[in-house]
């Protein structure tokens, strides 16, 4: 692996100015500096032969810029304008962060359930539960950007569930502000939803920026026994190198039900691990890619079936229009032992136009017999014969091909609850594709 | 239970009971000394009596190989110890390569009762069947039937040895055209060393009125076999082509690296059907064939077609990827494979489709079955190329486990870049469902039998795509395969 020694310098001056400011327990002082540590080991995964989960991204782009600059500041920003580039709703509970930075003015939190705090807080409030957990699902020792984000994250988003569900949402929103110089931004979210307790979450990722930025974000997930999260996950930075990544871990009993909406980045990144780590839990994701233009979206998700009576379904649907590249990769494991697994992967890609490019690589790997595990992958253009029908019907060739378009979407966005997130995001699949959007 | 069973079976009885192709043929060979550097490249191909061009193109393959730096390709998911490539005898034959015989009455007669042991048709009964035979033992061929009646027709069907001396214009203009010898670790260590293998060429318009085989053998000990495959399909013409393997049970394991290369022309169609049936190993996985093989084949022209269909039961390693280049317009590649392992095997295995041409289509059909430690993955690639207009690709793989110690896995890559083409992918993985079971057993049929009826059943689509003969054979083969699965 090559690599470019000034780029790697920057980074680890930049972790030095952070630990010289950050006030951190000794534990975090040390993973950080473990972590920082296994990123200048490991550097990132620009190897083009061998290098299997990076198979269809080169990250030599990504590697070649030191992204070390902080976030600059945006004190402009306001709750109305937020509006417009985000969903919104009156009864969801807000928590913005803008550049890594906890917004109180633009955050409120109004039920109960949640308790949300900073990483300041957390480690007054809770400091075991973060010790605990931190960085436990999101390995740092063989992952770059696990790596780097541990080392380099300015302030942290730790998020408790407890008790049953309340009527509201909580919308955790990640602001990239705008800025001329090349800036990592490294959002990080820990979620514990307590034994039994059931919880609507809602993660964005925006990117106001127009120049080349890095966003390398982390969330973890835990759920104990019996819990159960309503998961989104939004990622709308089209001018970001974005890398995200979520990992779960799920408890006996404990269901998971995601849905992922993406745009696509520069190099963009979506990179989930689900453990099903006690029996009879449940993982259901969902996911939506939307591409254009020179954008680049890598879908990475693994499903890893540890305990027996384990059931997951992974639907993906990917609409690529312009000359943009799609992936979708990810392997369902079934660990010896993990009998009367119930799993399903698919996903399936629609593209408009000539120059778009997908890959599509859904892997299984079962050691277990008494398993029931199917995958399907599938692509194509708008089906002539479904065309023809509809334009049998008096549609005009626009209207059927955007009918069309939004059938296949809606396998994905059915799966969405909050009527306000699902209108905002069908309204944003179409204005991500430019074949559609003159079509109104 | 276990007295019940068959002798040929695997399981039961002494070891060297279990597979009932491991004895020796106790004839003399000459060999050359163990390991591999240009001098014994040379020797190989001074011992052929090759050209000059020939001699250059394995020594330029052996420097391309030596640069890889005795590092395999490591993205298979099989595990082995290092292999030692200076520990191989990299040649051995029957002596006197000159005087070899003319007709079958001429072959040795313990070489004649070793195939007629192995159930290969070099005999009168075969003849009535109608199958032409070229039989491969370690590096040489030592016969091939029905020479005569091929020549009337004009179809060339001869140990590729001696088309190199025959018809060096036809081997020059095909060898390495569609497998060069820069394609891949193993495709560079066979073009240097490759010692026989078969030729065939069909001429335009001719369809071979019988099916054409080879038979490949191992015989000696810590001989590596390497032989090479080529098969030209003139315009309008037509081939069905059947392949067979075995090898005596060794205590370590041995190196088997071939290369096929298939060429199809326009209208032309060829039909390649394997029944790999290498050593296995014993229960413990000592011994065994390392089988890493590089088949390829190119729909050339318009309207063409190749069919592979292979049934993997064999080896302690398979790493095989029967590709299809789909370069004409309308032309067809399909694929259709069962590979089973059982006890410490491990496959990987499945094909490429690359389409380049317009309204090209592919099918793929595997089945895996995975029975004991057997560790099976499918692995497959759909490329369609931007020019690839319409083309339309099926791919179907389905994996059957037997026990819970063993794992079956399934990889495809699916990489689109033409929006017309159409590409599905489906595939399942499950364990023999009890209520079948049940079903069957609650009719008197033994567990043992129901279960064998189950995985026939499951392995029948790809069954019903080879030659009678060999099906009947293959039936057979899986049942001794799978014996000692149940309970």
């Amino acid at each position: 692996m090559v690599q470019a020694p000034p780029v790697y310098d920057a980074y680890l001056q930049r972790f030095q100015e952070l630990a010289k400011t950050l006030p951190l327990p000794l534990w975090l002082q040390e993973m950080r500096e473990e972590a920082i540590g296994r990123f200048l080991d490991l550097g990132f995964p620009v190897a083009r032969r061998g290098n299997e989960p990076w198979k269809y991204t080169d990250l030599r782009p990504l590697a070649a810029i030191p992204f070390c600059q902080p976030p600059p500041p945006y004190p402009k920003i306001q709750a109305k304008g937020l509006r417009q580039i985000l969903p919104w709703s009156p009864r969801w509970d807000v928590v913005t962060m803008v550049g890594g930075e906890y917004k109180a003015s633009l955050s409120h939190i109004r039920g109960a359930q949640a308790q949300v705090w900073t990483l300041t807080q957390s480690l007054q409030e809770a400091p075991s539960l973060v010790e605990e957990h931190l960085a436990r699902l999101a390995i740092y020792h063989n992952d770059a950007f696990a790596a780097l984000n541990t080392a380099l994250f300015q302030d942290a988003l730790v998020v408790v569930f407890q008790g049953s569900r309340e009527a509201r949402e909580l919308h955790v929103a990640f602001i990239s502000p705008p800025g001329e110089g090349p800036y990592g931004h490294y959002p990080r979210l820990l979620v514990v939803v307590e034994k039994g307790a059931r919880a609507s979450l809602i993660e964005s990722y925006v990117g106001l920026g127009s120049g080349p930025y890095l966003t390398a974000a982390v969330t973890e997930v835990f759920l104990e026994e019996g819990a159960s999260l309503e998961h989104y996950r939004l990622v709308m930075e089209p001018e970001a190198y974005h890398i995200g990544q979520l990992r779960v871990w799920q408890d006996q009993g404990s269901s998971f039900h995601s849905v992922y909406f993406g745009r696509g980045s520069r190099i963009g990144r979506n990179d989930v691990r689900v453990e099903l780590d006690g029996p009879k839990a449940e993982a259901y994701l969902y996911g939506l890619y939307v591409t254009q233009g020179q954008e680049h979206l890598d879908n990475y998700i693994n499903i890893d079936h540890i305990k027996p009576h384990g059931t997951s379904r992974l639907l993906y649907r990917g609409i690529l229009d312009g000359a943009s590249h799609a992936i979708f990769g990810g392997t369902v494991y079934v660990q010896p032992g993990a009998i009367k697994t119930d799993a399903e992967q698919e996903d399936k890609n629609l593209l408009l136009s000539r120059e778009a490019e997908v890959d599509s690589k859904p892997a299984l790997e079962i050691y277990a017999d008494d398993v029931r595990c199917g995958h399907g992958a599938a692509a194509g253009a708008v089906a002539d014969e479904a065309l023809f029908y509809l334009r049998s019907r008096g549609l005009n060739r626009e209207l059927a091909t955007r009918l069309l378009v939004k059938g296949f979407a809606t396998t994905v966005l059915d799966q969405i609850g909050p009527a306000r997130l699902r209108s905002f995001l069908e309204m944003v699949t179409f204005a991500s594709l430019p074949s559609l959007r003159s079509l109104g | 239970m276990a007295s019940r069973r068959k002798v040929i079976s695997r399981e039961t009885g002494i070891e060297e009971k279990e597979y009932r192709w491991g004895f020796v043929i106790p004839i003399e060979e000459e060999t050359v000394p163990k390991g591999l550097n240009e001098e014994i490249v040379r020797l190989i191909s001074q011992k052929k009596g090759e050209p000059g061009w020939m001699t250059e193109w394995r020594l330029r393959a052996y420097r391309y190989w030596r640069s890889l730096g005795y590092v395999e390709p490591k993205w298979a998911k099989i595990y082995h110890p290092p292999i030692d490539y200076q520990d191989i005898i990299y040649y051995a034959a029957p002596p006197k390569e000159s005087d070899r015989p003319k007709s079958l009455e001429e072959i040795d007669p313990e070489l004649r009762r070793a195939f007629d042991k192995l159930g290969i048709p070099l005999e009168e009964q075969k003849r009535l069947a109608g199958v032409a035979v070229d039989a491969v033992l370690d590096s040489a061929s030592v016969a091939t039937t029905f020479q005569k009646k091929l020549e009337d027709l004009g179809i060339i069907f001869c140990p590729i040895s001696e088309a190199i001396q025959k018809y060096p214009e036809l081997v020059r203009r095909y060898l390495g055209s569609v497998v060069p010898y820069t394609d891949n670790f193993f495709a560079a260590l066979n073009s240097a060393v490759f010692s026989d293998g078969t030729f065939v060429y069909v001429p335009p318009g001719v369809r071979c009125p019988m099916d054409l085989m080879t038979y490949f053998r191992i015989n000696q000990a810590e001989v590596g076999q390497f032989e090479r495959t080529l098969i030209v399909a003139d315009r309008g013409s037509y081939v069905s082509y059947l392949e067979g393997c075995t090898a005596p049970i060794r205590k370590r394991h041995q190196l088997h690296a071939a290369v096929v290369e298939l060429i199809a022309l326009e209208d032309a169609e060829i039909k390649y059907s394997t029944l790999q049936n290498w050593y296995p190993g014993d229960r413990e996985g000592r011994g065994g064939i390392y089988n890493f093989v590089t088949k390829r084949g190119i729909c050339l022209g318009r309207n063409s077609k190749i069919s592979w269909t292979q049934v993997e039961t064999g080896s302690a390693i398979t790493w095989k990827y029967p590709s299809v280049i789909l370069k004409g317009d309308n032309s067809v590649g399909e694929f259709y494979s069962v590979a089973l392992v059982n006890h410490r095997q491990q496959a990987d295995t499945g094909t490429k489709m690359v389409h380049i041409g317009k309204h090209t289509r592919s099918t793929i059909i595997a089945k895996g079955i995975s029975a004991g430690y057997g560790q099976n993955t499918y692995r497959g690639l759909v490329k369609i190329m931007p020019s690839a207009d319409y083309a339309r690709n099926f791919t179907r793989c389905d994996s059957l486990l037997i026990g819970n110690r063993c794992g079956a896995h399934t990889t495809p890559y699916l990489e689109v870049r033409n929006p017309t083409a159409r590409i599905e992918h489906e595939a399942t993985t499950s364990k023999i469902s009890e209520e079948q079971l049940f079903y069957l057993i609650s009719r008197g049929i033994r567990e043992e039998d129901a279960q064998y009826m189950i995985v026939n059943g499951f392995c029948r689509g790809v069954f019903q795509e080879l030659p009678f003969e060999f099906a009947m054979e293959v039936s057979q083969l899986l049942r001794v395969s799978l014996e000692g699965t149940v309970g």
